[in-house]
């Protein structure tokens, strides 16, 4: 260990001793100094090791290239495990380190004690490593093109997972699957093949009858990752019940008529990829907000030169620094948080870091003061022009909830796996006031429709009218939903 | 005790995978090039301004599908460095872009826009390796082969305008470096000794030749369109046989029921009227191969457009005299430009000679001047 490491080493040391003394509580952390080059590709891989994509070439060039020209530069990145593995560019000055660390400290602690986060394996580095080796695998064996033709598909719609169920305790429902009830009331429970008659018989169709359902549980079984879908798998029910059904990849892993296992397996891959990555997604500001609050914290506590005290000013001042249009996660969560911290106790705090996502921080504690301090409002399209909409506080703050609803990305369940009696996948786009961007809409449902080998279908809302959109044989057709399908009559 | 903290360093000089990656992306990208190809090289902008500008296509990167909301029609949240009022205008949408569905984003804030650019050089590249030429004859060389300087020796002496720089910077180094004088302050001095230059010898060198022998038929029933399907392909094609042959020269061959020889300005852009009499086309390049281009030294391409609507008398005489040109040529382009379904009498007649050399295509719409070029040159 050459001396800038060891003195790197005692730096850290003394950090975590400080963070600690505050209150934060964190995993052990790797510190690691990398090149621009490796960190730049971790961050578009987000993971030191991951399968191989185009998708990830093209944010790795993007990054870079801004590095390169000098438009942004990522100082560190952590990744979400026991021991917490943590990126530092090299070449970063001392101070710079001294305030990453800092802030790296503060994302781990949120890591280890966020609710969210509780359910995410902690070994993630090593399962990514082994995804890759068995998409590697499958390259070998079934040609470059094939793996990427699914992977291009499954990718499309990797959102789609039903991240709750990885919330909080495992709790073993009825029938395993998680339906919502809110919107169809009744509460449907299936229990084994009893239930094949109150399921209208559609989703069993799909799936066959007695035995041929056996069958389908044994495939399932054998499959690699079975424990992800353990509680599915739990109770005696394999028919699925009327309702909507928010695991979309979950669901294709299990009733997709025309995969292959080893397809199988890439989505069930890149759905618990998704499921890792997901919380942090939903965490972005509280958590962004929450390093960049302690870091400063920290800072104030150590015996910083007045060269290094300006440093830190002007460096802190970048990361918080307002961005034109759009909304710097940091400033906004570190404008929160400092806000809070007028009010309440560091226990309250770090309460609320516990129980807290982007959307309840900002539904409970964005307030108006904050919102005018911050000059927040509210903008849309007006023929060709940008135009501010709003500006009073609550509608500003109801309007960014709505847009951190499910990560920010539309609801999309599936209501049936037997559209019109063809085997078709019929999906709902949970339509709460967004319409969806058309054309890709068009081009994601025919990729589904390659994962789903049949047709697939989509119901959606555009210009406040019922639209059913359909994929079949390459070709994505629209029509208005009759009547029927207006009043939820299948 | 923090002693669960630990900083480390690695060698990350060998890890290339953000690079596969990306290389993958481009070729896709590629490929996607690939796949428009037949739109893209009848682009106007490309054929005339005659391929020198290297006249730049916009490619957005590959799109990520995924269900998504749609932008223009989401009320978003920012930030001002003032208080903003409703109704104060924050940006407004480029000229030319955002047109279509959400596809084209523009200048609209927070939208993530990535374009490769793809040049005309690219795009030429992609398509001539699809390209072949077949029936390559070495045998075919100029009786006289032209003298070429070529530059293989370094001397002392020599033409300054032929010094080497970098050989002669490398021996100012050296000779200062073997001189005891070992000051790191002194600047670098070139003397009369350091110098050395480039020089050539004369060597005799066989070009070969190629010409192409463009043939138009001008009767009142080529249009525009017909024009510019034609000028397209032979843009191609020059420039696809430029790679091959150090000379490619190329004579226009217009006719209606008469053939006579034009400029290149000329071809494309007059028009005549009159029925049409392929036969007469045919004549007169065998004429100029006889007199200006002896088979056994010239790679001969004649290529002709026509709508096929030759007079019917006319047919057989056309096709003994089409069989004397595919025997003296290297490939012959027979090119009918039909807004019909059907194809002509001429085509029929002209099927009839087997030899491959002939490569007979129709082209109806603009993006199959890609797949002529494919199936003549392949």
């Amino acid at each position: 260990m050459d001396s800038e490491m060891r003195a790197l080493t005692d730096i850290a040391q003394d950090i975590a001793q400080v963070a600690r003394d505050m209150g934060l509580d964190f995993y052990p952390v790797n510190f690691e100094i990398v090149p621009a080059e490796a960190l730049y590709t971790f961050g578009a891989y987000g993971m030191p090791v991951r399968f191989t994509h185009w998708s990830f070439g093209k944010a790795f060039y993007k990054m870079k290239m801004q590095y390169d020209l000098n438009l942004s530069r990522i100082y560190e990145l952590v990744i979400n495990t026991n021991p917490a593995y943590a990126f530092l560019l090299e070449g970063n000055r001392l101070i710079q380190n001294k305030l990453v660390i800092g802030h790296v400290y503060a994302h781990v602690d949120f890591f280890k004690n966020n609710h969210y986060f509780s359910r995410t394996p902690k070994d993630m580095v090593e399962r990514m490593g082994a995804h890759a080796d068995r998409i590697h695998e499958y390259e070998t064996n079934y040609g470059r093109d094939k793996v990427e033709q699914i992977m291009d598909a499954v990718l499309a719609i990797q959102e789609h997972v039903d991240y709750r169920a990885h919330i909080g305790p495992v709790i073993k429902s009825e029938n395993g699957l998680k339906t919502d009830r809110r919107v169809k009331g009744e509460g449907h429970v299936c229990q084994g093949k009893s239930c094949a008659g109150t399921c209208s018989g559609k989703a069993v169709q799909g799936l066959g009858k007695g035995d041929q359902q056996k069958k389908t549980r044994k495939n399932t079984v054998s499959l690699p990752y079975e424990d992800l879908w353990g509680d599915l798998l739990a109770d005696g029910c394999e028919v699925l019940p009327q309702q909507e059904f928010e695991d979309l990849l979950l669901y294709i892993i299990k009733f997709a008529p025309g995969l292959e296992e080893w397809q199988k397996d890439i989505v069930s891959i890149v759905r618990e990829e998704s499921l890792y990555f997901f919380p942090q997604i939903e965490t972005k500001i509280i958590n962004e907000g929450w390093a960049t609050f302690w870091h400063a914290r920290i800072m104030r506590e150590l015996n910083l030169t007045d060269a290094e005290t300006l440093e830190f000013a002007i460096m802190h001042s970048q990361v918080v620094q307002p961005s034109r249009l759009g909304l710097n996660p940091y400033y906004l969560g570190v404008k929160i948080w400092e806000y809070l911290a007028k009010t309440k106790s560091d226990n309250e705090l770090f309460d609320l870091r516990e129980t807290e996502n982007d959307l309840s921080f900002i539904r409970n504690h964005l307030s108006r003061e904050l919102v005018e301090e911050l000059n927040l409002f509210n903008f849309r399209k007006v023929g060709a022009h940008w135009q501010v909409t709003e500006n009073e506080w609550e509608k500003v703050r109801d309007n960014l909830v709505k847009q951190l609803v499910n990560g920010g990305h539309p609801r999309i369940v599936v209501i049936e796996g037997d559209y019109e009696g063809k085997g078709g996948l019929l999906l709902k786009h949970c339509h709460e006031g967004m319409d969806l961007d058309i054309m890709y809409l068009e081009k994601t449902l025919s990729l589904v429709q390659f994962l789903w080998g049949k047709s697939v279908a989509l119901e959606t809302v555009v210009d406040n009218k019922k639209y059913i959109y359909e994929s079949a044989n390459g070709i994505v057709s629209r029509r208005l939903a009759t009547k029927n399908e207006e009043n939820g009559v299948r | 005790m923090a002693d669960d903290i630990i900083v480390s360093r690695d060698d990350w000089t060998l890890h290339r995978k953000g690079h596969l990656d990306q290389s993958r992306h481009k070729e896709k990208v590629e490929e996607v090039i690939k796949q428009q190809m037949g739109d893209l090289i009848v682009d106007e902008s490309i054929i005339l301004t005659d391929g020198k500008k290297s006249t730049k296509i916009p490619m957005r990167s590959l799109e990520e599908f995924r269900f998504r909301y749609d932008f223009n029609k989401q009320n978003h949240t920012g930030q001002g460095n003032k208080k903003m009022a409703p109704g104060d205008i924050i940006g407004r949408e480029q000229p030319g872009k955002g047109k279509g569905k959400g596809s084209g984003a523009g200048e609209e804030p927070g939208q993530d826009i990535y374009e490769a650019e793809v040049t005309y050089e690219d795009l030429a590249s992609i398509l001539f390796e699809e390209l072949k030429l077949p029936n390559l004859d070495d045998k075919k060389r100029p009786l006289i082969a032209h003298d070429r300087p070529e530059f293989n020796d370094v001397r002392k002496k020599g033409l300054m305008a032929n010094v080497d720089k970098k050989r002669t910077l490398l021996e100012s180094i050296k000779r200062q470096a073997f001189s005891k004088k070992l000051n790191k302050e002194a600047k670098l001095k070139i003397s009369p000794e350091d110098l050395r230059f480039k020089t050539w010898e004369t060597r005799p060198n066989f070009e070969t030749n190629a010409v192409i022998l463009a043939m138009m038929d001008t009767s009142g029933s080529m249009g525009q369109f017909e024009k510019y399907i034609s000028r397209t392909f032979f843009f191609w094609m020059v420039r696809f046989l430029r790679l091959k042959y150090e000379n490619v020269e190329m004579r226009f061959l217009a006719h209606h029921t008469e053939a006579k020889e034009v400029t290149e300005e000329e071809f494309f852009t007059r028009g005549e009227s009159g029925g049409t009499r392929c036969s007469s086309v045919y004549k007169y390049a065998l004429d100029i191969i006889e007199k200006d281009y002896p088979p056994a030294h010239y790679n001969i391409y004649p290529v002709h457009f026509t709508d096929g609507d030759n007079i019917g008398s006319d047919n057989s005489r056309a096709l003994a005299l089409m069989k004397n040109l595919v025997e003296v040529s290297q490939i012959v382009g027979y090119g009918e430009i039909l807004r019909t379904h059907y194809s002509s009498t001429l085509m029929s007649t002209l099927k009839r000679i087997a030899d491959p050399k002939l490569r007979l295509v129709t082209i109806r719409d603009r993006n199959e001047v890609y797949d002529a070029l494919k199936t003549v040159f392949s």
